[in-house]
Parts: C-alpha cells; structure tokens; sequence
C-alpha cells in the first residue's frame, strides 16, 4: 500500500511526463491555449492512460515475455502491439463514449483521436516495460496490475496539472508585453521551462 | 534528370531547414528533441535515425497511397512506421548499445513522433515517391539540425565537453573561475534553448512573427 502511494505521487511529481521526460509536448503546446479545453484534453489523456497500460502490462507479461503463455522471449515486437492496442482502444473508447454520453463526447470527442499518437501514452507503455523487471524495494517498480493502473492514473493527473497550469498562464500572458519575435511559441518554451524548473525542487521528495 | 532535381523538388528538400523548419516552425517533434539533447552523441544518434525512418516510411506510404482506404489509414501508417522502428532499433541494439541504453524509451517514441504522422499525412499521401523521399530527407535533416544545436550548447556549457572530449575541463579555464552549469544538463534548459533558438530564427525573417 505505501509502495502504491509512494509511486502515485511519485509520477506526479518527480517522474512528471512534461517537465521530467518531455512526453505528450506536441498537443501540450498546440492545446493550451485556454483552461476549458485544456481540461478536456488532460481528462482524456487520463482516462486513455488508465485504461490502456493495465492492458499493455498484462500483453507484456502474459504473452510477450519468456516465461508467458507462448514460451518465447517476443519483447521485440513491443513496439507494434503496444501501438495497434492503443490505437485500437482508442478508437473502440470513440465509439462507446459516443454511444451513452453524447455530451462527454461533445467536450472530449475531438481530442480522442489526437491521443492515439500522443506520446505520453505510448511512453508510459514503455516505461512501464522497463520498469517490470525492477527489484520490488525499488520505489519505481511495477510488480502488478494494481501499480500499472496507479501509475497509469499518476502519470495523467500529472499531466494534466501541467497542461491546465500552462493554459492559465498563457491566458495572463495575452496581456503582456513580449518583444516580438519571441510571441507565440518562443515564450511558450521558456514558460515551461520556467515551469519545468519549479518541478525540480520536488526531485527529493520521499514518501 | 534534370527532372528528378527541378526547382520545386529543392524548394521540398530545401524548405526545411528553415522556413518550414519541423521543430521551430511546424511544432512537430518536441518531445525527443528535447530528451535525447542533454549529449551531442545521442542527439546525432537519433537525428539519424528520425531521417532515416521518415524518408523511408514516405516511401513506402506514397507508393501504397492509391490503395490505402481512407478510413483506415492512421492504423496502416503506424504500422509501417511501427516496423521500421522496430528494425532500427534493433540495428542500434546491435551495432551502438551503449547509445541505444542512453536512448532509452525514446527510440520506440519515434513511433508516435508527431514529424511522422505529420509529414505522412501533410506530404506523402498526396504526392509521388521521389518527391517524398526527399521531403522526408530534407524534415529529418531539419529536425537533426535543431537536436545538434540545442545539444552543442548543453554539452558544452553543462559538462565543458564536446562529443566527451574535454573543451572547458582545464587547470587554466578553472583558475579564471568559470564553472560548468550542472543546471544546463537539467530538462528545463533545453526548454529554454529551443525557446532562444526560436527567438534567433524569428528575429532574422520578420514574416514568420506571430501578431
């Protein structure tokens, strides 16, 4: 249970997908141009990230690995079935969304297919495929479903803090006065850097 | 010949390295370029790479673009890039395991690189092979240029080192009291330095700055 809760806030935090690993940066800097929509997105993202790894975990253990279901070490072709599955969750996530919450799918319908090449997610997965074989005192690893969906659900959370703060900013900043050629996208980067720098401090935090 | 090398093909292959840059312009690709920049060595390493795979896997999607059925055709287009990232990161399994290590995730996040999907869906869909080739070509080299920019500044200033030779790590340097910047080896830095590059770029063409 402490592990659980250790790794929770740990991929909030320290492990956090923007500003510790740069993970998801293309619709984070496209999308949060303003708070609601960047709620949505973060929310999606979330959601896709909960249901998504818990199954990556169980094809990387149960089927893709030595001692799985097939009895071959077939890590190699991770790459494909991790991404065919996110893709294929996705789409199937459209579809029942759309079906019983007509207004869920109003906020978030646009957003579900830009998540399907959102790196976050993806990079989640493959964090999590390095992190199985982890000695389990270590505070990164992941020895079960339970802490795939944990750090599935803190990994979200994460980024969606960082994506609702970005947007907070940048409305503030429409007011500003920014010399020219940095407008737009330039003060963007250095904003999160800013950002990304007040993360650090949570670097030595132990739970 | 002189077809295969017309203006409008160099204009593709030229375009990107500055006004059409992948990284500072078309916002295409962040997320590595700014992970694997903390060394020169795997920023090269992976700006090779990305070349690599984006020119081929225009290729293959400008030559299969008549039959691909439109509602299917993200599945079809990561699973061809799903393929060829997978071989490359075999090759660098074999051939640089010490550089794949440093990689880490970020070879198989090549799979989900936005330059990808957006030069297969902005570019290869619509135009024939060679063209796209060089399109793919010309992005990959882009977006390599800005990885080893961003990479230079932070090894250098962040560990005094140029692809691990010393440059700055000398008694003589030392005593005038100039120390490395630790914080340039942070993932904040390269935040900021992508954020200067883009000011430095913005500031010579006047047209491309945002109102």
């Amino acid at each position: 249970m402490e592990n659980l809760l250790s790794l929770f806030v740990r991929s909030i935090f320290v492990d956090n997908m923007i500003f510790a690993f740069f993970l998801g940066m293309c619709s984070y800097l496209a999308v949060s141009k303003n708070v609601k929509t960047a709620l949505g997105l973060g929310v999606a993202v979330t959601f896709v990230l909960v249901v998504t790894l818990p199954v990556n975990y169980l094809l990387q253990t149960e089927v893709l690995s030595a001692d799985g279901i097939l009895g071959m070490d077939l890590s190699f072709l991770s790459f494909i079935l991790f991404i065919a599955v996110i893709a294929g969750i996705v789409q199937l996530l459209e579809m029942i969304v759309e079906r019983f919450s007509p207004s869920l799918y109003a906020s978030l319908g646009i957003f579900l297919p830009l998540i399907a090449v959102n790196c976050s997610i993806m990079g989640a997965s493959l964090f999590m495929q390095q992190r199985i074989n982890l000695p389990a005192e270590n505070v990164q690893a992941i020895t079960g479903v339970g802490s795939a969906l944990v750090y599935a659900l803190g990994s979200g959370i994460g980024w969606l803090l960082a994506i609702v703060g970005l947007a907070a900013i940048r409305e503030k900043m429409a007011y500003s006065d920014v010399p020219t050629p940095l407008r737009g996208l330039g003060i963007t980067f250095i904003t999160v850097g800013l950002m990304a720098m007040a993360f650090m401090c949570f670097s030595g935090l132990k739970i | 010949m002189s077809q295969l090398f017309s203006k409008k093909n160099k204009d593709v292959f030229f375009n990107p390295f500055n006004i059409d840059n992948p990284v500072t312009v078309q916002v295409l690709g962040i997320c590595s370029a700014l992970a694997v920049t903390a060394k020169l060595e795997p920023a090269i390493v992976m700006g090779l790479s990305v070349t690599v795979i984006v020119a081929f896997a225009n290729v293959i999607i400008s030559l299969l673009r008549k039959t691909i059925p439109n509602r299917i055709r993200i599945i079809v287009q990561l699973v061809v890039v799903a393929a060829l990232v997978t071989i490359v990161s075999e090759v660098l399994k074999a051939y640089a395991y010490d550089v794949s290590v440093q990689l880490s995730v970020y070879v198989g996040l090549i799979i989900t690189n936005c330059i990808l999907m957006g030069r297969l869906e902005a570019f290869a869909m619509q135009n024939a092979p060679w063209e796209s080739f060089l399109d793919g070509l010309g992005n990959g080299i882009g977006y390599a240029m800005i990885l080893i920019v961003v990479a230079f500044f932070r090894e250098l200033l962040g560990a005094g080192q140029i692809l691990g030779f010393n440059i700055l790590n000398y008694d003589c340097i030392a005593n005038t009291g100039y120390m490395n910047n630790g914080l340039m080896l942070m993932p904040p830095m390269a935040l900021i330095i992508v954020g200067c590059v883009i000011w430095v770029q913005r500031a010579r063409n006047k047209e491309m700055q945002e109102q």
